[in-house]
């Protein structure tokens, strides 16, 4: 186990993997999760990689997949409960195995859905056919009995009974024709004056409207439909109806002759819709049980193609040597881990029944490696709020180990309130204890996902919370008096101070702490519960928490910048602490921590005696920036003295911290390099031209002026910002 | 049998919660009312002659003071009342969702 205070020691290790048993090596190693590869073929394209085709293989396994999953979600079939659907990566004689049942569910799946879709087309053809037959019915029938439509006939029928053999009635009959079917309802009354003006009132146009709404299947919209019935008179006005009716997208049925027509089609309708019913409630059982029975291996093997997937991605990192036996991959790996490497290539060589064992070699790198922090389930959410500021450089200090409190704490400092940080911390030991099978399902849900990743920062939160809340005595917002308020108002009768009447004549009184008796002492833990009656609370809270977080705040910033030392330290930079660390805590303390001792100074020296003759600080940090103040009262003999000393302290610190650093190494460059600048070139003149290259390689460092170490200063380490950024917290 | 289901589980789920807090908070409540702490003092519904009646003044705010405990006490009670029938309507949820599968 490497240690938390730093970033673990790496190192750059070299594998020659068999290319028999490669596959099964990277298996092994994927599993354990040990290394990081690099990649060896940079200037490949992605498609002229060696892997490529079973990287293709493997995604149209996963479309296949997808679409599996897809309906297997519709069909609202339950994810098989296993403990953990980890399995490993198939060999690849698997494979094939795999991507054949895959494409003949793919298949089976597709044409079932075809099949679906056709009987619900027809299904539904037949419903509105029977809806429009039953409401025609009603329009003929009432027609019928429609006494003013008949004396038009009879009208027509004499005057054409001269002409022709048959009856005029036989003759309309004969040009009379009908059109029925149905339309969206919307488009009614655009169909029936549609209908008026082509064909000039040799129409007529009957319509109900469906009591039902039914799903059109092209669209999947439920809309309402009008049965509607046209009675024309003429072939020609016939073949415009037609068009119209194409044209507004109607669905038109044949229309019976007479009743018993009607009747027997409607019967066989019936029939043939029970039987379709039948049909398709068969075939969607047959289409659940072939989910059902891919929904039993569909989910391992989504983890296995991604695994494969995987596989495959990273041995196109790799090599092939020149007798392409041996593949070649170079590793990041962790120095204290290099035994378990070693056994994992062993293991996997195993697997895949190598005749030449894989072996590592370790090579010098001078790359900075990647920088690896271990966590677990604990510390994972406090490093991954830290590396939201960004990532440590190799082997600097981490510092997560320190916000495991800190941040908590700081939160707790604004929270503060004993009642709902226990709600909190109850919150947040339920999804503790309860976190095995929160794992398991996986939710979909973005927000709870973020809560539930987060359980043992808002544990840590909750349970510092109670604590500031037992010392802000503060209780979902009510003070708790458990030990006996230090303040006794009773001493103000005893003592004289008031009397039944200052009761009845003023609102506001002040208890007095001068007056003996008033002030028993402070409360033995936290602030004392009598506050929570008083009605000046909040001036007093507001001091106190303020000052509290001032001391706080300075007290974090001054940890962070002494952090640094160590990194300064380690990486051998021993002008980092004079020009950076020592600058940086002088500004600091000489004004922050002077303003700390002012505070605590301020609390012990003034009493509740003399309380009116205490100054206010605020006032005399800004007047020592001012360089003002004789009007004020110092706090203690030779103050202004000391705060010019300090302000000019800091004011001296400040050239230090911008410039110092880059003027030093602008001087390392200059006074190392200048002799040996003049020499190269002198060399250039007395040599033949091959010397030349050289030259270019110094031009270039003496290029690398003043800007390059302006921007390639290091800014201030990441504890710093950190600390500041929480201190910033605290003063909102 | 009738269903005895009639919300859902999201329903059922802010229905337990709030009971469970509501019967936390508010037999704390009572309790704290019914031990006349002096913090509370802005939620005993006094009246102006209650403060000028000397003898028996400090009684008659403890026994308000009760009052307002007891009170307490009875929402919490029908917050029980309410938890158990969240309770039961998860329970009915899981069942019908089970049997779907």
């Amino acid at each position: 186990m490497g240690s938390v205070f730093r970033s673990e020691e790496m190192c750059l290790v070299q594998l020659f993997l068999q290319s028999g048993s490669a596959y099964d090596c990277i298996s092994e190693l994927g599993e354990m999760g040990l290394v990081e590869f690099r990649d060896l073929n940079p200037s490949v394209n992605s498609f002229q990689r060696r892997f490529v085709s079973e990287i293709k293989r493997c995604e149209e396994m996963e479309r296949i997949l997808g679409y599996l999953l897809r309906e297997i979600r519709k069909a609202n079939i339950a994810v098989p409960e296993d403990d953990e659907i980890c399995p490993v990566a198939p060999p690849p004689k698997h494979v094939l195995e795999i991507m054949e049942q895959l494409q003949r569910l793919e298949v089976e799946l597709s044409e079932v859905a075809r099949n679906k879709e056709k009987l619900q087309r027809n299904l539904l053809e037949l419903t509105e056919y029977t809806h429009m037959l039953r409401i025609t019915r009603t329009f003929v029938h009432s027609r019928s009995r429609n006494k003013a439509l008949g004396p038009q006939y009879e009208e027509f029928q004499s005057i054409e009974s001269d002409s022709a053999g048959c009856t005029g009635m036989q003759r309309l009959g004969a040009k009379l024709g009908f059109v029925s079917g149905l339309i969206h309802r919307v488009k009614v009354e655009a169909f029936e004056r549609m209908l008026w003006r082509v064909c000039k009132g040799y129409t007529i146009l009957s319509y109900a409207e469906l009591g039902e709404s039914l799903a059109d299947l092209d669209t999947g919209e439920i809309s309402t439909n009008v049965v509607f019935l046209i009675s024309f008179w003429g072939d020609q006005i016939g073949q415009k109806v037609q068009k119209i009716c194409d044209c507004y997208h109607c669905h038109l049925y044949p229309h019976p002759e007479n009743d018993e027509e009607r009747a027997d089609v409607m019967d066989s309708l019936r029939t043939r819709i029970q039987d379709l019913n039948n049909v398709l409630h068969r075939t969607e059982e047959y289409l659940r049980q072939v989910l059902q029975k891919a929904s039993e291996s569909a989910f391992t093997w989504v983890v296995q193609v991604k695994k494969m997937k995987a596989i495959y991605h990273i041995l196109n990192l790799c090599s092939f040597d020149v007798t392409n036996k041996c593949l070649i991959a170079e590793v990041w790996c962790p120095v204290n881990d290099l035994t378990n490497l070693r056994g994992a290539l062993e293991e996997g060589s195993r697997k895949g029944d190598a005749t030449v064992p894989s072996f590592v070699n370790r090579i010098p790198s001078n790359d900075t490696p990647p920088t690896l922090l271990r966590t677990n389930k604990f510390t994972s959410g406090f490093q991954s709020i830290v590396e939201a500021y960004g990532v440590g450089d190799y082997r600097e200090v981490s510092p997560a180990p320190y916000t495991i409190i800190t941040f908590p704490f700081l939160f707790a400092v604004m929270f503060g309130d004993l009642g709902h940080g226990m709600v909190m911390a109850c919150f947040a030991l339920w999804m503790v204890l309860t976190e095995k099978s929160h794992k398991r399902k996986r939710s979909d849900n973005e927000i709870w996902t973020m809560f539930f990743e987060g359980r043992y920062i808002i544990l840590m939160m909750g349970l510092f919370s109670v604590y500031t809340g037992l010392i802000y005595n503060d209780c979902f917002s009510k003070s708790l008096n458990i030990f006996g308020s230090g303040w006794s108002v009773r001493a103000m009768f005893t003592d004289q101070q008031w009397t039944n009447e200052t009761l009845q004549t003023n609102t506001l009184l002040i208890l007095d702490p001068n007056v003996s008796g008033v002030f028993v002492g402070p409360y033995p833990f936290g602030i004392d519960p009598i506050w929570n009656m008083a009605v000046n609370r909040l001036s007093f809270l507001n001091s106190y928490k303020m000052k509290m977080s001032v001391i706080i705040g300075v007290m974090h910033m001054s940890f962070g910048v002494v952090l640094s030392v160590f990194n300064h330290l380690h990486f051998k930079q021993r002008f980092n602490i004079y020009l950076l660390f020592l600058p940086e805590l002088l500004f600091l303390l000489c004004l922050f921590g002077y303003l700390v001792f002012m505070i605590i100074y301020k609390w012990l020296a003034f009493g509740a005696r003399d309380s009116r003759l205490a100054p206010s600080i605020l006032i005399h940090f800004i007047n020592m920036f001012l360089m003002q103040g004789g009007d004020n009262t110092p706090l203690y003999p030779g103050q202004t003295g000391l705060q010019v000393f300090l302000v000019v302290v800091a004011l001296l610190c400040v050239p230090v911290l911008l410039i110092g650093k880059p003027v030093y190494l602008y001087w390392l460059h200059r006074g190392g390099k200048s002799l040996r600048l003049r020499r190269g070139y002198e060399r250039v003149r007395r040599v033949s031209e091959d010397d030349m290259s050289q030259a270019p390689a110094y031009a270039d460092d003496e290029e690398e002026g003043f800007d390059d170490l302006m921007t390639s200063r290091d800014t201030q380490p990441k504890e710093v910002k950190t600390a500041t950024v929480h201190t910033s917290h605290i003063n909102i | 049998m009738v269903s005895c289901l009639f919300c859902g589980p999201k329903l059922a789920a802010c229905g337990i919660v709030i009971s469970i807090w509501g019967v936390i908070m508010l037999a704390m409540l009572g309790i704290f009312f019914t031990t006349h702490s002096a913090v509370l003092i802005e939620d005993v519904p006094f009246k102006e002659e209650d403060m000028h009646n000397d003898q028996e003044s400090l009684h008659a705010i403890y026994g308000l003071y009760n009052q307002v405990g007891y009170n307490c006490f009875i929402a919490a009670g029908i917050y029980v009342l309410v938890a158990a029938l969240s309770f039961c309507q998860i329970k009915l949820n899981h069942r019908k969702e089970y049997m779907v599968r």
